[in-house]
């Protein structure tokens, strides 16, 4: 049980376009927001874990799950030739298996995009970037700006950015605000369209769950397209009570503005069983407008893998192996 | 001392099954009754289930790269280690045997002293078996060109259930050559006489055998061994317990379920109950399990 949306600022017709109009009025709103239910949380999400999904709604999910993947390599050892195999196998995750849905998106570093982008040539696999000085954050905003736009300019459909945790945990919220804002419009092409915004929270670094809710409402405010939990760089990444609070928060924000946004759990995330907890989240929390590649992501890498396991048992009755999957 | 005397509680013992290092209980939750030869109750033993099965395999899979990848030699001293750990655990395993098979105190010993004999000879096999599976080649061309032998992966083995001294000595001269040459096995213990598998389970937990290279699971076979044979990512089948003459648990079955999945398949005998264990084995089960990898190497360089 939920009763955030009712308790929501804004819901009542405050409008929020005002809220971000100064440092004071902005401290005030998140610090308005109301707190979040440790155990309420952790006990729905725990209870939304134990759906069991067999058959042809296990195909569906798995299928949907493959669609949502941000195939992602994001190490300091990625090469050209490791990317166009990412490509490849974004393009055809199985081979034997014409059937099996693409990706949503490959996900790598900001120098690798253009490469990225002639492997995918043809196919509607978006490719994405990580910029803003991916994973830590800290660099000067400029450095930050012209990370963003030279991913933009060498063809990325979506940025990854990471919010300024240090700033944000200190109470700078503002400035955390006013740089995504100016990272969004880095974002923006020569023909003035924009490249998708992702806002990576990095919740392992967050602390408390009344921060994730503060800095989820903080994004949208901003303008993020959408919201992502983790880098996949830290000790803590995507988990479900924190995915719930983030599903909850883009739910309310749509009811007290009308703007959907999008959520990536990432990090942590690899098997079949953890994704489908997470769908089963989505479709309880935000229902079917959510469930589309277009505003559900996971951020991950060898859970492929397991979907593609998975499905071919399905197909096939036989249990599969890590041999019948590519090496990753 | 006191007058009032208690009767001292014997401590049960709880039979699991030995599944990556760790010994679960059946993922069903359930167990079966273990009789001796006159049908007198014994133990409870885990009914393993196929979710168990599979469990052995994802464990099997990620012990391969580890076991495969230490030396002949180590891998010779750890099996030596197994052996060494059976010695010390001689009276509780004849007396397993003895009510397993239905045979006298003697002969379970002797049976007993021969399966660590066994286990013994195998341990030795793992730095010679190179010479008789592999080797240079002679080639037109100025290469050296050798031949190794690799281990297969992962081995399904469905544990002999008949023949003179199946329970343990039969037991160990199908898992023992299997995980001599660097395999990991998933075995389906016999149906009616598990307990000397599941204490053996118990020896190469504390052995220095790497958890995962060995699996034991005890139930009916009829679940067990299909799971096993269908399972892509079980490499080889080892049928020689596959004593039932129709049903899933048939040998025809499973080696047409493996056939699907390009296993190699060691048959069972023509007549499994005829089967004397304390027959010298030979070389043919070690050799059973293997690939052969052979490389090309110019010379004077």
């Amino acid at each position: 049980m939920s009763t955030v949306a009712a308790n929501a600022p804004g819901v009542a017709g405050s409008g929020l376009a005002d809220v971000a109009a100064s440092e004071a009025s902005l401290r005030r709103f998140l610090h308005g927001l109301p707190g979040v239910d440790q155990v309420g949380l952790e006990a729905r999400a725990a209870s939304l874990g134990t759906r069991s999904i067999k058959t042809t709604a296990k195909a569906y999910a798995i299928d949907l799950a493959i669609s949502m993947i941000d195939l992602t390599t994001l190490e300091g050892a990625d090469t050209v030739g490791k990317v166009r195999a990412l490509c490849a196998k974004g393009r055809t995750p199985d081979p034997t298996d014409p059937t099996t849905p693409r990706v949503a998106a490959i996900c790598v570093y900001p120098d690798m995009v253009a490469t990225a982008k002639d492997a995918l040539k043809g196919t509607d696999i978006q490719v994405a970037s990580v910029a803003t000085a991916f994973p830590a954050g800290r660099a000067a905003l400029r450095v930050k700006l012209a990370d963003t736009a030279d991913a933009v300019a060498a063809g990325a459909d979506e940025i990854d950015m990471v919010i300024d945790r240090g700033a944000f945990l200190s109470g700078r919220y503002f400035d955390v605000f006013q740089e995504i804002v100016a990272v969004k419009e880095a974002c923006k092409r020569a023909d003035g369209s924009y490249a998708h915004l992702k806002v990576i929270f990095e919740t392992g670094e967050l602390q408390t769950y009344d921060n994730v809710r503060r800095v989820s409402w903080l994004a949208m405010l901003a303008g993020a397209d959408f919201i992502k939990t983790s880098t996949g760089k830290v000790a803590v990444n995507a988990t479900p009570p924190v995915t719930l609070l983030m599903l909850e928060a883009v739910r309310d924000f749509r009811a007290a503005t009308g703007v959907q946004v999008g959520v990536k759990p990432a990090g942590g995330i690899k098997t079949t069983k953890d994704a489908m907890k997470y769908l089963v989240m989505v479709n309880e929390t935000l229902g079917d407008d959510w469930l589309t590649p277009h505003w559900f992501r996971f951020g991950a890498s060898s859970l492929l893998n397991d979907l593609l396991m998975q499905r071919q048992k399905l197909t096939t009755g036989r249990y599969s192996g890590p041999d019948y999957v590519t090496v990753d | 001392m006191s007058d009032t005397t208690f009767a001292r509680l014997d401590v049960f013992k709880t039979y699991k099954l030995y599944v990556g290092g760790k010994f679960p209980r059946s993922e069903s939750g359930r167990v079966y009754e273990v009789t001796d030869a006159k049908g007198e109750w014994l133990a409870n033993a885990p009914l393993g289930t196929r979710k168990d099965a599979r469990d052995a395999v994802l464990a099997a899979r990620a012990a391969v790269k580890g076991w495969a990848g230490t030396t002949a030699y180590n891998r010779g001293q750890v099996l030596y280690r197994v052996a060494e750990m059976l010695q010390g655990r001689r009276e509780q395993f004849a007396a397993e045997v003895a009510v397993s098979e239905g045979i006298g105190p003697k002969k379970a010993a002797a049976l007993v002293d021969a399966a660590i004999d066994r286990w013994v000879w195998y341990a030795g096999w793992t730095d010679k078996v190179a010479q008789i599976a592999g080797g240079a080649n002679p080639v037109a061309g100025p290469y050296f060109n050798l031949s190794t032998p690799e281990p297969t992966g992962v081995v399904g083995i469905v544990a002999p259930q008949a023949g003179y001294g199946h329970s343990l000595l039969g037991l160990v001269s199908v898992i023992a050559p299997a995980i001599a040459t660097g395999n990991t096995v998933v075995v389906a213990a016999a149906a009616d006489a598990p307990l000397p598998a599941l204490s053996l389970g118990e020896v190469l937990a504390t052995s220095d055998v790497p958890g995962g290279v060995v699996n034991i699971i005890s139930g009916r076979t009829a679940d067990i061994a299909p799971t096993l044979a269908s399972h892509q990512d079980v490499n080889a089948l080892d049928l020689t317990g596959a004593i039932a003459t129709d049903g899933p648990g048939a040998a025809p079955a499973l080696e047409a379920a493996a056939a699907d999945t390009l296993k190699r398949v060691v048959r069972p005998e023509l007549d499994p109950f005829a089967q004397d264990w304390t027959n010298a084995p030979g070389t043919d089960r070690l050799l059973s399990f293997l690939e052969t990898k052979t490389v090309w190497h110019p010379m004077g360089i």
